[in-house]
């Protein structure tokens, strides 16, 4: 191992570390807007209940457009903050 | 017997057999056999990752446990499954470019060659190796129960050879064809569960009467099924949310999921999986346990939860379109025995058995040995599912938090936190391991939360405390 591998070696963890906080941000968002449409709609009594597409309200939010929110928030993330690193330290032929 | 509904399912059994005889071809042409054999020689692509991740997670639980729970719980038990979309994205974030990197400089085959060579400690492996061998067997003993289960229910034959037919269509193409057999089937078995889901969600909805009358019928018969309470209005926020750890984050620390971690060719394939992933898993989730509910408005007064989505299948569907339909339980079962299969192999022939057996091995002893071991777990595990245990989702659910309790913080600090030790990793998993056991046996749902949870967070604080109070072995990691 010689220094510059050691220096490529940084670079690539940094990258690294950044994208799995994104990941845990990610989540963090998924679960706000999952327990909050949940139970901000979902509490009251059923006879309250609005219908969105024959779902409940709390339903179709927390959990349909919940969903669809969330792909479009990885894909957003992993196309614009991933990058493309080399994972083996140095060519080292065919495996 | 069910002809019209048996036709399919025997069609896609030869296509899956088919699939794993063509990647056996790899094996007599790959460099490596242990590389090969055990983990793809590293060679796996976007869509082939996101599949065997969906297909390994997704089991018997997701596809007919679940779904039987949300016919008796309703919509409460959907908000539950959906916190699994998680998986999709946060497993290959978070060990994603860090556990690639770290998997290639150490060599490591299997997960727990990583975490010897993490952690420098014999003990670890050891420890590692036995969970998952004790874990995994019980699991796997779990998912093909309830594919024979499926298969006897479905076609009318007796479960013994149900359980055959099953077994020996898993066990061939695994045998033979290693890590690699078991990916590009998870992928066929992988689009199967998806098409199969939305084929039978369409059907359900419609059979329904559309979804105002269904979630009608649902209001007059039980509002609470309409609720994020459950049906008896007794599934607190608290407790469901506490399945995030369980079924979301925590998978993390599975090891049959964490291995996929170390086997894509590159960071574009890992990429293009995170969102395949998210995609597939949160379609299949969503409808497979929208199906549980509605079915409960279709087909009303189904006593054992884990005949709903056959029984479902087999009244909105024609017969030749319900065999297609059914594919994706057997698709989910399969794609989960045979990375089960193929880890515990590993686990007993690379991390026992090469370490510490025979370690000058030759190359062909340990070709033998491979193929030896995996038909022996395999047939023990048959033979463990003859007299069957009952209640498949909780038997998969324990094996799931044990594992979690075991794995996840040796896994994730031993990734990100260079002052963690192998003191720190021995005693988070010992006490992962027996506390789980505790809990489960004395306090499940310890202060309203999964079982899980306490373990998990236990076995953190002692990672940290003990990392940090024994003499720091400073990891090579940079």
């Amino acid at each position: 191992m010689n220094l510059k591998n050691k220096k490529k070696k940084d670079w690539r963890f940094h990258i690294a570390h950044k994208e799995a906080i994104i990941g845990v941000i990610l989540v963090i968002i998924n679960f706000i807007w999952w327990y909050g449409f949940a139970y901000g709609l979902g509490s009251k009594d059923v006879s309250e209940y609005h219908y969105i597409f024959g779902l409940p309200a709390w339903f179709f939010y927390s959990c349909v457009v919940g969903f669809i929110v969330m792909v479009v928030l990885v894909v957003f993330a992993v196309k614009a903050f991933f990058k493309d690193v080399p994972f083996d330290d140095e060519e080292e032929g065919s495996i | 017997m069910n002809w019209q509904v048996l036709i399919p399912l025997v069609l896609f059994l030869v296509i899956i057999f088919i699939a794993g005889l063509y990647a056996s071809r790899h094996l007599t042409s790959s460099a490596s056999f242990l590389q090969e054999y055990f983990l793809g020689s590293r060679q796996l692509g976007g869509f082939i990752l996101a599949m065997t991740m969906i297909a390994t997670y997704g089991s018997a639980g997701s596809f007919i446990g679940g779904p039987g729970a949300a016919y008796n719980i309703g919509l409460a038990w959907v908000l539950l499954a959906m916190s699994q979309v998680v998986t999709g994205y946060f497993v290959l974030m978070i060990l994603g470019k860090k556990f690639a990197i770290m998997a290639r400089k150490y060599n490591a085959i299997t997960l727990i060659d990583f975490l010897k060579e993490r952690y420098q400690s014999k003990w670890v492996s050891i420890i590692a190796a036995i969970s998952i061998i004790v874990f995994l067997f019980s699991s796997m003993a779990a998912q093909w129960v309830g594919g024979a289960r499926l298969i006897e229910s479905v076609i009318g034959i007796p479960y013994i050879t149900a359980l055959m037919i099953f077994a020996a269509s898993v066990l061939i193409y695994v045998i033979i064809g290693g890590f690699r057999a078991v990916a590009i089937t998870d992928s066929i078995q992988g689009v199967v569960m998806l098409i199969g889901t939305i084929v039978l969600l369409v059907a359900t909805i419609i059979a329904g009467g559309g979804i105002d009358g269904i979630v009608q019928t649902l209001r007059n018969e039980n509002p609470n099924l309409l609720t994020p309470y459950g049906n008896d209005h007794s599934l607190t926020p608290l407790y469901i949310s506490s399945f995030w750890i369980l079924v979301g984050v925590g998978v993390v620390g599975l090891p049959q999921v964490a291995v996929r971690a170390m086997s894509y060719k590159n960071a574009r394939a890992m990429h293009r999986a995170i969102i395949i992933g998210t995609i597939v898993v949160g379609m299949i989730m969503l409808g497979m346990h929208l199906i549980g509910v509605f079915a409960r408005a279709v087909v009303p007064g189904i006593e054992i939860g884990d005949k709903v989505m056959p029984t479902v299948a087999l009244k909105v569907l024609p017969g030749w379109l319900a065999g297609i339909v059914l594919a994706a339980p057997m698709a989910a079962i399969m794609s989960t025995v045979d990375s089960l299969l193929i880890l515990v192999s590993s686990a007993v022939v690379k991390d026992l058995y090469i370490s510490y057996v025979n370690p000058s091995a030759s190359e062909n002893n340990v070709k033998w040995t491979s193929f030896i071991v995996t038909a022996v777990v395999g047939v023990s595990v048959f033979a463990l599912a003859i007299h069957p245990p009952n209640l498949l989702i909780w038997l998969n659910l324990y094996a799931f938090g044990g594992l979690e309790s075991v794995f996840i913080w040796p896994i994730v600090l031993g990734l990100y936190w260079e002052k963690g030790n192998k003191f720190g990793a021995l005693s988070s998993m010992l006490v992962g391991m027996t506390s789980y056991m505790i809990f489960d046996k004395f306090h499940p749902n310890f202060l309203g939360m999964n079982t899980v949870v306490f373990p998990i967070i236990l076995s953190f604080l002692c990672y940290v405390a003990v990392s940090l109070a024994t003499k720091p072995v400073i990891a090579e990691m940079d």
